[in-house]
């Protein structure tokens, strides 16, 4: 198995999947002559041509409105946004059309369309750029909505998002591109919807998902030394939400820390407590924790941002709280 | 064109005409929930527009939509099914008046946020331009979607990839409430295509002959590579915006003139003058045009409400 970056991987899994299927063609800002804005889909113009790496006016809206028409017409489209941020000035097509179409019209209409998008903060992009607001697209039914943490996930994930027969938004984390890990070779897929024990240990479950399994596994390196196990359990769909694997961990270890980049007020953690305490009430020996992004917009200033964005310090610090 | 084809297209109108009267009286009935947008008024728009189309080329459009549906062959049976939420209807009662649709027909829908279907329309067209499919997207929309901003996403972006579709802006001179003058910097709206360099033109929206003549030819040069094209098509609602409308906004005086203007009348006289059918004929099609609405509301009051099953069917695809 080869040690590649998770831009690699995410680029590996495009690259294939275009090369399997004459179908699959990629649209957005920068994607082609440019190469993308974070190099995900460098040589794909020259190698794929203009009319299967469509360079787009910086117009987010008919972008995915596009990618809607042309996955109902048969087609398999993967959009890019070029950050997440960006996602709100396609909001109604996202969330308006593309999760309701398949269900409104008595299932119809199928749309097996990809919709990438960069979020997170850390890279001092002021407050309109830095945004984690992934759980905003996962409260609607019918979209699905993944996150994935390694590399090997970003590939199989990603391949499973393209064959999909589901809109699905597809969120990358800016600060992960350069992370690196063992990624198959080859035709991987790793099913949507399935969260899985990225680290199993038997004092504490932290359920995480995209960047914040990085933080939260430096934290349980950190506590292992202190003979604290931390079991960790990688969301990497937020929905369908898979409970299955938390579940599971939680009656082992009976207590929890939920780790999200995002603020903390209706997020994921708010989410996946809730699940706990609803299916799981007469396990829990200690109140479970969250840990999340401070409730201001992110500010350019990297002490400021960095004191709001969750560290590794306060996921010791809300676990040694629950133990 | 057959004498059979000028009667079909008088029956479609008729059709249309009477099923929308009879959804009014539904709807006051409270047999028909929700919001209901009338086309009365605007039926030679779809029928002249629609009935020039080849089965290849894809149909999209807003709210107002049970005419297009009856033009793109619904039949009447399920769009009152759909009317009165039974599973039986084209969206199986999940999508209700403002979204009909039937994909075998090449009928998109059916879209009910302002303007939000342009962009779908220009990757409907892009999906047959991708594919090499000689077919023409046509998208229908009212003047008030023209000035929101992904008419002119939509707009910028089938020039820009010279994609396949015929904008058609049936100006009914009210966005809702308000006057086109009160609402868009330019009132003549076909002018806004100029901004995308788009070739565009207006028509008569009340003579459907008018209508199917300029569609023909726009669908022919789109099919031949000209790129987009805009079509202004003038018309008048008869009733309100939905059936909530108190009407306060225009007069008395001018709903009359454009009643005057009925675009079954002028095409009944149109019909008659040019000696293509007798009045007998005409009646003959207005009779079947009542018993297929009148069968249309039994069918519809008699199907069964969907299941509660059909809740949780349809929010993916997979799983």
């Amino acid at each position: 198995m080869a040690r590649i970056t998770m831009r690699e991987a995410i680029s590996q899994a495009l690259w294939e999947e275009m090369e399997r299927d004459p179908s699959v063609f990629i649209m957005g800002e920068e994607v082609g002559v440019w190469g993308g804005t974070y190099a995900v889909t460098k040589g794909f113009y020259d190698h794929f041509g203009p009319e299967r790496v469509r360079d787009t006016p910086i117009a987010e809206a008919v972008i995915v409105g596009a990618a809607i028409g042309a996955a109902l017409t048969g087609l398999r489209p993967v959009a890019e946004l070029m950050t997440i941020n960006f996602a709100f000035s396609a909001m109604d097509h996202i969330v308006n059309q593309a999760a309701k179409l398949h269900y409104m019209f008595g299932g119809q209409m199928i749309l097996p369309l990809v919709i990438r998008a960069v979020g997170g903060g850390g890279r001092q992009l002021g407050a309109t750029h830095s945004q984690t607001p992934d759980a905003i697209f996962a409260h609607f039914p019918g979209l699905k909505v993944v996150a994935p943490g390694t590399p090997a996930d970003a590939k199989g994930m990603l391949k499973a998002a393209i064959r999909s027969q589901d809109p699905v938004l597809f969120i990358e984390h800016a600060t992960l591109y350069q992370t690196r890990g063992e990624v198959p070779e080859g035709d991987y897929i790793v099913p949507l919807g399935k969260s899985t024990i990225q680290r199993e240990g038997r004092h504490v479950t932290i359920v995480t998902y995209s960047k914040m399994l990085e933080i939260s596994t430096k934290a349980a390196d950190q506590l292992a030394k202190e003979g604290i196990e931390v079991e960790i359990v990688d969301l990497r769909s937020l929905r369908p939400l898979d409970m299955g694997p938390v579940l599971e961990s939680f009656k082992k270890t009976n207590r929890a820390v939920i780790v999200e980049e995002g603020w903390k007020s209706y997020g994921v953690g708010a989410e996946v407590a809730s699940r706990i305490y609803e299916e799981a009430f007469d396990y829990v020996d200690a109140p479970i924790k969250r840990v999340a992004q401070a409730e201001v917009p992110l500010p350019y200033n990297r002490t400021l941002e960095q004191m709001a964005l969750p560290q590794v310090d306060d996921v010791i610090k809300a676990v040694k709280e629950v133990l | 064109m057959e004498k059979r084809d000028y009667l079909d297209l008088y029956h479609q109108m008729v059709v249309i005409r009477r099923l929308e009267e009879r959804s009014a009286e539904l709807y006051q009935q409270g047999k028909i929930g929700g919001f209901l947008h009338l086309y009365i008024g605007q039926e030679a728009v779809s029928t002249g527009l629609i009935s020039v189309r080849r089965p290849e080329d894809r149909i999209i459009t807003a709210y107002r939509d049970h005419g297009v549906a009856i033009n793109c062959g619904l039949s009447a049976r399920e769009v009152m099914a759909e009317l009165l939420g039974k599973v039986t209807g084209c969206s199986r009662g999940k999508g209700g008046s403002m979204h009909l649709a039937d994909v075998k027909k090449n009928f998109w829908g059916g879209h009910a946020i302002v303007g939000a279907h342009l962009p779908i329309a220009a990757g409907l067209a892009l999906g047959d331009a991708y594919q090499g499919n000689k077919a023409v997207t046509v998208c229908m929309f009212g003047d008030g979607a023209t000035n929101i901003g992904y008419f002119h996403e939509a707009l910028n972006l089938s020039k820009v990839w010279n994609l396949p579709v015929l904008w058609v802006c049936e100006n009914n001179q009210y966005g809702m409430g308000t006057a086109v003058e009160r609402a868009s910097a330019v009132s003549e709206i076909r002018r806004k295509a100029d901004g995308y360099g788009m070739k565009s033109e207006a028509v008569d929206g009340m003579d459907v002959m008018k209508v199917r003549e300029v569609s023909a030819r726009l669908y022919d040069e789109i099919r031949n590579g000209s790129g987009p094209q805009f079509l202004e098509v003038i018309t008048y609602r008869f009733r309100g915006h939905s059936m909530g409308d108190p009407e306060r906004y225009r007069s008395s005086e001018e709903v009359k003139t454009w009643l005057e203007n009925d675009p079954i009348g002028i095409y009944h006289r149109y019909l008659l003058e040019n000696k293509i059918a007798s009045e007998e004929e005409l009646q003959e099609q207005i009779r079947l045009a009542e018993e297929e609405v009148n069968d249309a509301v039994t069918f519809a009051e008699a199907s069964p409400e969907p299941p509660a099953e059909e809740l949780f069917k349809h929010i993916y695809v997979e799983g």
